[in-house]
């Protein structure tokens, strides 16, 4: 069966549809990461998107269990050059995600990084382009979205109940490996659902702010909490946690054109002045600072990747320290920072 | 040489660029003339000297350098560099071994040093235990097992052994291969499956992985006879994940950090079990490959760390705004097959183990493994009758992955029929990846029918880039490659020109080749052309991005490179510098109405057709042998009776001498005439001294570059023949010479270079063969005198007149130059190490001095035979040569030489009055020990021996065989032994002297 993707702006690419029939609108953005499929489709972050990979093929090596980010997909369609089956794409068809396999995916891939990411639709079966356009018109754009609310848990629960350290995780769209490397580091992990009060997370010995997808800057009541943990818990932002930290900080969150997505952005700390390969994925960045507090910055756009409060023991990352897909450069910073709030609670 | 070939070329160029933009004093040493690295605008100094630890230390000696960069220039060069280091003459000149140190180099290299290493970050190793005598290894030895001898290059020397019966018969052999006398004895990890990754860390300890390569051949299948594929296809992002964090706790473990390295690993596919089996601290073919793979610089960073950046401040020429620590990331596929050249070396053993034995290789690239795939492999150009593995897709190895394998499956074409495809199944066919000479084949019918057919259907291939980052930010590179069904990026803004390249190294076509073309771009650049590259040979300099305006990684093939002028509609198509690859292309494309710029295809063709050759030959009063052609044995042999005893039997249209036989009877012509074919059988100049000429013409006047003559005689192949320039002719002599060939060039209307190949015998001068193109020697010859005759053919092609480019003319050059071959029989046990009319070497080496025989014996240690100065000289000579072998025995006797023969020699040198003591042939009874127990022991300095017939089982065979596993320098022409004889007798420890110091001592004298 082909389909196709049709972008805001009337551009449409074609392919065959190997996933689920249907359509499905999101804003259409890429990843440069050449492993980790299943990982980016599960990976909460990429709610209400259609996800295009750069990836010469895809599907390569099958799907596990082992490598789902949260529990179901989160990716609205997928787009390859070429996909490879079975289990791959009988996966996709189960999960009920259209992808479409033979699209030019270089050409989407530069057509986004020029014109940035946008309203999209993806079709699998026939339909009307113009209808499809119409409609996709109709759909509202990403910048200004809350959609932590949408993926958070909805319950607190416990992830692993014996460490060294208590920590909160508050679940804005939290993906599994964080948790996973919080235990690894020896946490006994928490998970708050995105509305979780102040006053819940600060017993713990330090909170983490995880990553999620949407815009961080309509997210003012999470941010708020996250001003009233400051000076109270030690606090680690990811991604989406990061631009909240910054937000609540006083720094200023925007959208980027297209994104970073992908498994091989070069971070530099500038305390140390040492390069991290690193993880991306995020659609909106704290925009470039002199302050001090930005440790890291990205030798790509100059956005700020990090910051740090000492003042408040908060620290955090625009990069996946987590990985899942991508390099292990920055799991040290997890656990880094797993022996403080242990060591502090110690004490 | 196998092992290392131009991809240190590559490596050094890049090398040289950088370092002299960041204001560094330069001096290159290496001793092979074919490289662009040592042209004399490339370094501040370059000296073509023997690349052993004597002649380095000379270098250095004179020049004292700063430092010394040990690892750009391969095995060797970091051989070297350690010898240097350890034998305290770094240390006593003042001099930074930078990119690797030496314990660096020595954790990497040293088996067991590097085994600790790798088990002190936690990984693994195969099991191993390091041998110095058969003796050490343990009676509960569990089979197989892998040998590897310490220090050694390309695996030499090593292999597998499956019994206890193997391991005696190659333990002895890998021990001798290994300089320091060690070899590794290790777990057989068959069936594993192999990855490396390209690694790069700076002094501030950040590391970024450059590419990941997956071997298609399983382990145990040395990866430079691997067909490759970057990125790795069939690992999970856990399992390349585990990959990369090894790699970098290896390379901080050895310790490089201000530079590359490749780290080979195998895994085992259903545990998942790994194994570190090595690093090279430094470039290497596999970071060639990932350089040209993703468009990262791997070299050109390299040597940026050595001097001290980091890799944040160095910047990606690619993007020109993302810095090196920017990890590439690739939106294609990109395949490496090797050329294999076994049909060169019969009777060696063809199986595939941890000893190289590809002698080149091609790189394809694709948006999909099967484009990738069929494109690697149709770019290995393989002679018609060569047996090769991957030679199809029916016989794919055992144990390929599944993944492969089912790629490789779809990739079968059913039969089909042309008239029932339409533009879906064009589109279908052509994303597969199939040329139209497949689906010729799959319809049976012609590929310009096919191509016709498919262009009706307006089918065409668009093209891409690359980019180093998937698209992700905005790149002005010109790297580029086809795929089908895609939009096209990249136009060409036209006033071009096609410079066809050579295509993947093999036997008789190298890297001489590629030196041409990279300086038919630079010198189409520098004419306000925009230099268009076409490739897909990854170790070179020309399919360097930074070489050509517009890099075309593409198959040499008619539908590639046809489609490729579609696009940039060239102002015209230059196939003089490619060897012969372009040549097959020339009449497709100027039947296409392309313009071929230079010698026009009729002029090739006229040189080509040995009827017209020789029409036109008669025509202008020129000597060529007598000839003849035949299609049967008896016409061979009624040809044969009518031209006259010896004579010369080869199939027409060759290169490199393929196939072709010396015979003195009737017998051999009809042996050698009954593999079939159209056959050219030429009378034999025996005895005759051998010409090569490299020359100009603008198609009216014609410029001499230089006379060569060839010190092996006539009926050794020109390729493997050692070569001095200037001849050493009278002056009427080459007065005659140089007024044949200006007869010539204009004949054949030639407009660029022109190489031909003449012979003295019975004082009449013939010509051979003339070849309208850039020969094998040029780039020889431009190093040897300073001209440099490619610019000047490009000029001439580009329409200029001789006249207007104001050439050195009546230069005395101040020195006399040798060219010798680098020949690689040691990798084929099994194959005659024997000179012939059939060339088989892979390389070359140069040298320079005041004198004939002080050049020489510097060219034959350069090349790797250094020649002794006493002791104990074994000859051994067919009966046609026994007179002449008197005068090189006397001449050895009179070095102090012990002279030892076989039978026959011996008499005759006996009669002559000499002392000679005889030994007996391994096929004659008699007691005591037979001349290949002497050579086993090391009890002979020097072998002389003129082959009576080649043959594996002859007694000849055997004693050459046994010279090169004794590493004993063996020569194989009575010439040659005359020329070693002189060498040996008056070679004289003489300065070396720079490339740039002997062009300003010419220039002088001009």
């Amino acid at each position: 069966m082909r389909g196709f993707l049709a972008l805001e702006d009337g551009t449409v690419f074609r392919g065959d549809s190997v996933g689920a029939e249907g359509f499905t609108f999101g804003e259409a953005v890429f990843t440069t990461a050449m492993t980790g499929y299943q990982e980016v489709v599960t990976d909460p972050s990429y709610s209400e998107q259609i996800v295009c990979f750069s990836a010469p093929m895809v599907g390569n090596y099958g799907v596990s269990a082992d490598r789902v980010e949260s529990a179901r997909p989160h990716a609205r369609a997928v787009l390859m050059r070429e996909a490879r089956g079975p289990a791959w794409t009988d996966w996709l068809h189960e999960h009920g995600i259209v992808a479409l396999s033979g699209i030019d995916t270089r050409s989407v891939v530069v057509h986004l990084r020029k014109a940035g990411a946008m309203r999209a639709i993806a079709v699998s079966g026939e339909a009307s382009v113009d209808e499809a356009l119409t409609a996709v018109r109709e759909q509202p754009a990403m910048a200004g979205r809350a959609l932590a609310g949408g993926v958070s848990a909805r319950k607190p629960y416990v992830f692993s109940d014996a460490g060294s350290a208590r920590v909160a995780v508050v679940d804005y769209g939290c993906k599994r490996s964080i948790l996973q490397r919080l235990a690894w580091a020896g946490a006994a992990v928490t998970v708050f659902p995105h509305d979780a009060t102040a006053d819940e997370l600060a017993g713990h010995d330090g909170v983490l702010l995880s990553n999620g997808p949407g815009d961080p800057e309509p997210l003012s009541a999470e941010v708020e909490t996250v001003r009233g943990l400051l000076g109270r818990v030690p606090v680690f932002g990811i991604c989406l946690g990061h631009q909240l930290l910054a937000l609540a900080t006083g720094h200023e969150t925007f959208k980027l054109p297209f994104g970073h997505r992908g498994a091989n952005h070069p971070v530099l700390d500038k305390r140390t002045n040492k390069v991290l390969v690193t993880s991306q994925n995020h659609g909106f960045a704290v925009a470039p600072s002199a302050d001090p507090a930005a440790t890291h910055v990205s030798l790509y756009d100059g956005t700020v990747e990090g910051l740090h409060f000492p003042e408040y023991a908060a620290r955090s990352v625009q990069f996946h320290p987590e990985a899942r897909p991508g390099p292990h450069d920055a799991w040290p910073l997890l656990s880094e920072w797993v022996r403080e709030v242990s060591v502090a609670q110690a004490a | 040489m196998i092992g290392q070939a131009c991809e240190f070329d590559y490596a050094g160029c890049q090398a040289l660029k950088v370092l002299r933009e960041d204001g560094f004093r330069t001096i290159v040493v290496n001793s092979n003339p074919a490289t662009i690295m040592t042209d004399p605008g490339f370094a501040d100094r370059t000296y073509l000297e023997p690349l052993d630890v004597e002649g380095v230390a000379d270098v250095l000696g004179r020049e004292r350098p700063d430092a010394l960069l040990p690892t750009m220039g391969g095995q060797t060069a970091l051989n070297i560099g350690l010898e240097l280091a350890e034998a305290g003459v770094l240390d006593a000149l003042g001099i930074e071994l930078i990119g690797a140190p030496a314990d660096v180099i020595r954790r990497a290299e040293d088996r067991e040093r590097f085994r600790e290493t790798v088990r002190s970050t936690g990984l693994k190793v195969p099991e191993s235990l390091v041998v110095t005598a058969l003796s050490e290894v343990p009676d509960d030895l569990s089979f197989p097992v892998i040998l590897r001898p310490a220090f050694t290059l390309g695996g030499h020397g090593g292999g597998i052994a499956r019994s206890r019966a193997e391991l005696n018969d190659l333990l002895p052999k890998a021990l001798a291969e290994s300089p320091v006398g060690q070899v590794l004895v290790e777990e057989s990890l068959l069936g594993w499956d192999e990855f490396e990754l390209e690694v790069i860390r700076d002094r501030a300890d950040n590391v970024v992985i450059v590419c990941s390569i997956e071997n298609l051949d399983p382990m145990g299948v040395h990866t430079g006879d691997s067909v490759t594929v970057a990125p790795q296809m069939t690992l999970s992002d856990e399992a390349y994940q585990e990959l990369r964090d090894a790699s970098a706790a290896v390379i901080r473990a050895v310790g490089v950090e201000c530079g590359g390295s490749n780290i080979q690993f195998a895994r085992n596919r259903e545990s998942g079990d790994v194994r570190v089996i090595e690093l090279n601290p430094r470039v290497s073919r596999s970071s060639a490959l990932a350089s040209k793979a993703t468009g990262y610089p791997i070299a050109k960073v390299a040597a940026k760390l050595a001097v001290g950046y980091t890799l944040d401040e160095i910047p990606n020429d690619l993007t020109g705004t993302t810095p090196a620590s920017f990890e590439p990331t690739l939106d294609y596929v990109v395949i490496k097959a090797p050329r294999f050249a076994f049909e060169k070396f019969p009777g060696a053993d063809t199986t595939l183990g941890t000893q190289m034995k590809s002698v080149g290789e091609a790189m394809g690239i694709g948006r999909t493994f099967g484009e990738a795939l069929l494109k690697a492999l149709r770019s290995r150009e393989l002679d018609a009758s060569a047996v090769s593995p991957w030679d199809g897709l029916d016989e794919l190895p055992e144990g390929l992955h599944p993944w492969f394998r089912a790629e490789i499956e779809r990739l079968r074409l059913p039969e089909l029929s042309l008239e029932d495809l339409v533009a879906d199944d064009w589109a279908r066919l052509k994303r597969l990846g199939h040329s139209d000479a497949d689906v010729a084949r799959a319809c049976r019918t012609s590929e310009e029918a096919v191509r016709a057919a498919r262009r009706s259907w307006g089918v065409r291939p668009s093209y891409r880039r690359v980019d180093s980052c998937a698209g992700e930010v905005e790149a002005a590179s010109n790297y580029l490659y086809s795929t089908w069904g895609e939009a096209d990026e990249s136009e060409p803004a036209g006033g071009s020109v096609v410079i066809l390249g050579s295509g993947p190294n093999r036997i008789g076509q190298g890297i001489e080749f590629d030196y041409c073309c990279v300086h038919a771009a630079q010198s189409f650049r520098a004419l306000g052309y925009e230099a268009v590259m076409v490739n897909c040979n990854p170790e070179t300099v020309s399919t360097d991005y930074d070489t050509s305006d517009r890099l075309y990684f593409e198959p040499l093939r008619v539908e590639e490179v046809l489609s490729i002028c579609e696009r940039e509609r060239p102002e015209g198509v230059v196939i003089q510098f490619g060897g012969q690859t372009p040549l097959k292309l020339a009449g497709a494309i100027e039947a296409a109405g392309l313009r071929i710029l230079g010698t026009p295809f009729d002029a090739v063709d006229l040189a080509e057709d040995r009827e017209r050759f020789a029409a036109l030959c008669e025509q202008l009063g020129i000597d060529v042998p007598a000839w003849g052609t035949a299609s049967s044995p008896d016409e061979a042999a009624e040809v044969a009776e009518r031209v006259g005893y010896p004579v010369l039997v080869r199939p027409s249209y060759v290169l490199g001498g393929r196939s072709m036989r010396v015979c003195y009877d009737e017998a051999a012509v009809r042996e050698a005439a009954a593999r079939g074919g159209h056959l050219l059988v030429d009378r034999f100049l025996e005895n005759a001294i051998e010409l090569d000429v490299d020359a100009l013409c603008d198609g009216e006047e014609t410029y001499v570059g230089a006379v060569m003559q060839h010190v092996e005689e006539a009926g050794v192949h020109s390729g493997d023949s050692s070569c001095v320039l200037p001849a050493p002719l009278e002056e009427p002599e080459h007065d005659l010479v140089v007024e044949l060939v200006s007869r010539l060039g204009p004949a054949l209307g030639v407009v660029g270079l022109l190489n031909v190949q003449l012979a003295i015998a019975d004082g009449r001068l013939y010509v051979l063969e003339a070849n309208p193109r850039a020969s094998r020697t040029v780039p020889f010859v431009s190093k040897a005198t300073g001209v440099n005759l490619v610019e000047a053919a490009c000029r001439l092609a580009a329409g200029a007149k001789l006249s207007e480019l104001d050439m050195p003319r009546g230069q005395s050059l101040g020195q006399v130059s040798v060219k010798a071959a680098v020949l690689p029989f040691a990798r084929f046990p099994g194959a005659d190490p024997v000179l012939g009319p059939e060339m088989r070497s892979t390389g070359e080496v140069m040298a320079s001095a005041s004198d004939l025989p002080t050049a020489f014996a510097r060219a034959e240690r350069a090349a790797g035979r250094r020649l002794p100065t006493g002791g104990t000289a074994f000859l051994s000579v067919r009966d046609e040569d026994k007179a002449a072998a008197t005068d090189v025995g006397r001449a050895l006797s009179a070095l102090g030489f012990k002279l030892l023969a076989t039978a026959g020699t011996a008499r005759t040198l006996a009669a002559a009055g000499l002392v000679v003591e005889y030994v007996r042939k391994v096929t004659e009874e008699g007691t005591g020990p037979s001349v290949v127990d002497l050579l086993r022991r090391g009890r002979c300095d020097l072998v002389i021996n003129t082959p009576q017939g080649s043959g594996a089982r002859t007694d000849g065979y055997r004693i050459r065989e046994a010279a090169l596993v004794a590493r004993i320098p063996c020569v194989t022409t009575l010439s040659g032994a005359a020329a070693a004889v002189e060498a040996i007798a008056h070679a004289r420890d003489e300065v070396a002297l720079s490339l740039q110091e002997r062009i300003d001592a010419q220039a002088r004298t001009a």
